[in-house]
């Protein structure tokens, strides 16, 4: 009935976060994410979404509470294998982190490369991305010269490039048109149907609302994840419905501010 | 090419395009030491067999040059059938006043003067000698005579020579430790320019060792360069040493110069350095990281 067990792709238990000694950011975060599912983070902006993926992507360590990922507990995990966890995470950065002095070919073939992928396999496969995300022109192009939504995908190519088992994106579409953004999401919904379980952050609830998956709403530092059974079964009307109206609401207060 | 490709933009860091003239300036040390090592060590080795196995009898003068020849070879007659002795050979009058002009000036020495009779003794090379027991026997037979054991001297000096040996080397470890510490400065410095690059590349899964790869491909690469430049420089300092002494030493020293092996064991000293900057910078690398998330 519900997604418990080590079968789940990602799994919280009352996860609690601060920075610091600042307040907690995120409080008694507790859900589950079966393999092959696609939701969205939403949340205002400082609701927490940008930190509770950098705990799915192992780049914070959560102050208490318990994650597992691929069923392995992270609190019993050691240093060392946590690179082979990562290889199975793509993440879109939410302000990309290319690095700077390396082409976007280079750029999108880090994985493959730290994977240790044959070189001519890693040409095929880069220039095939990037291409179809419309940067066959920008393939020797240092990120610095890209425009803002070009370097975002180059992020996404680079997160999707090894076909990781988990694919965190934080807002992956904040700097690209709408045409592109749905062209974005297809890929990642290509990916979904290879199995990669998809989480994406963001704060359009417009975009989130127009893909029919389940959502996962932060507020303030708590998590709602709806029931497991509808998150299980993709029941999201009743969610997109909340979505549309408080956006309504948030765009009304904002014009009456004005 | 690929193999040359870095995922970090080290070499445009500061603190590192100091290290390759430092590394120089240390290998032309560590150059000139080793060759003042392997010097000493020639001589060291030459005087140990060449010039050890010789003695000097001394013979006081009597009051009349026909007993001064009764003495020397009554001397040389036991000198002779001693055990161990191959050679025993009156140095004559002649080659003793050239030896004595450096110190008395031309026509200084003269036959006024009273002088020792000397006597140069070859001992069959790895014969040991009793050269306390010699001169016993000999100045009960012959009174006045005295027994100069090179051996003696010798020691001391060959010891001087070792003395000075261990400092050399002693140079040299301290050079090594220095490029060390040099290495371990400029990784640590470039580890944390790099941080923000270097968690990325972790968060995409990275491991230690792909990092600290390119840490110490680079360290090796800046290393063989500075080796070999230190080298370029190293060269005609010690042809030009090497110059100078031949035309100063004038038999004073006996004739020892590079040889192949050694220029050979010279041509290693970038290697060496090299791989020690490698070695350290991987090391440095893999103990900050594990540190880090
Ligand atoms: N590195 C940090 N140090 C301290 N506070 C932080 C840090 N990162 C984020 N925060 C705080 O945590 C809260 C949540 O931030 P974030 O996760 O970025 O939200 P979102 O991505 O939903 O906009 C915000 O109040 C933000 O100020
Ligand atoms: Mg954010």
């Amino acid at each position: 009935m519900t997604t418990e067990g080590s079968d789940c792709v990602v799994r919280f238990e009352s996860v609690g976060l601060r920075y610091g000694l600042g307040p907690e950011v995120l409080q008694d975060i507790s859900f589950a994410l079966a393999p092959g599912s696609f939701h969205f983070l939403l949340g205002a902006s400082g609701a927490g979404k940008s930190t509770l993926l950098k705990l799915m992507y192992l780049a914070l360590k959560p102050t208490r509470g318990l994650i597992s990922l691929f069923g392995h507990n992270m609190a019993t995990t050691s240093r060392r294998q946590l690179p082979a966890l990562r290889r199975r995470i793509g993440v879109v950065f939410q302000d990309f982190r290319l690095l700077h002095h390396l082409s976007a070919f280079d750029n999108v073939a880090l994985p493959l490369r730290v994977a240790r992928v044959r070189e001519n396999e890693i040409r095929k496969h880069v220039v095939e991305l990037l291409t179809w995300v419309g940067l066959k022109d920008h393939v020797n192009i240092r990120p610095t010269i890209l425009s803002g939504g070009q370097q975002q995908r180059v992020a996404i190519a680079r997160a999707v490039i090894a076909r990781p088992k988990l694919l965190l994106a934080d807002e992956p579409t904040g700097n690209v048109d709408d045409r592109m953004a749905m062209r974005l999401m297809h890929l990642f919904e290509e990916l979904n149907k290879l199995g990669t379980t998809i989480v994406i952050a963001t704060h359009n609830e417009t975009l989130a609302g127009r893909l029919g998956h389940p959502r996962l709403r932060l507020d303030a530092g708590w998590l709602d994840a709806g029931t497991p059974d509808q998150q299980a079964a993709g029941k999201t009307a009743a969610g997109a419905f909340a979505a549309a109206t408080s956006k309504s609401r948030a765009e009304q207060s904002s014009e009456s501010a004005v | 090419m690929w193999a040359r490709r870095s995922d970090l933009p080290l070499d445009h860091d500061a603190p590192g395009r100091f290290l390759p003239w430092l590394i120089a300036f240390m290998v032309y040390l560590a150059a000139l030491a080793l060759a003042g090592m392997l010097l000493l060590d020639a001589m060291a080795a030459r005087w140990d067999t060449g010039m050890g196995d010789t003695l000097t009898v001394q013979i006081a003068p009597a009051d009349s040059p026909e007993k001064d020849a009764l003495r020397v070879r009554a001397t040389l007659g036991i000198l002779r059938s001693f055990p161990g002795v191959a050679r025993a050979q009156p140095i004559d009058e002649g080659r003793l006043m050239d030896l004595l002009e450096p110190w008395l000036g031309p026509g200084g020495a003269t036959k006024d003067l009273p002088l020792p009779r000397l006597i140069d003794v070859e001992l069959k090379p790895g014969a040991q000698v009793d050269a306390a027991a010699l001169a016993k026997r000999l100045a009960a037979a012959v009174p006045g005579t005295a027994v100069d054991d090179h051996g003696v001297w010798l020691e001391r000096l060959i010891r001087l020579i070792r003395t000075v040996e261990a400092l050399a080397t002693a140079v040299l470890l301290l050079i090594g430790l220095a490029t060390a510490g040099t290495v371990v400065f400029t990784t640590r410095t470039g580890l944390s320019i790099h941080r923000e690059a270097i968690e990325v590349l972790h968060l995409i899964g990275a491991q230690d060792t792909y990092v600290a790869r390119q840490f110490a491909g680079r360290a090796l690469a800046m290393g063989l360069r500075g080796g070999v430049i230190g080298l370029v420089f190293a060269v005609p300092t010690l042809l030009g040493i090497g110059y100078l002494a031949t035309r100063m030493q004038a038999g004073l020293l006996p004739d020892v110069s590079l040889g192949p092996q050694h220029w050979a064991a010279l041509a290693g000293l970038p290697l060496v350095v090299a791989a020690i900057a490698m070695v350290t910078a991987r090391l440095t690398v893999m103990r900050t990281l594990a540190r880090m998330l």
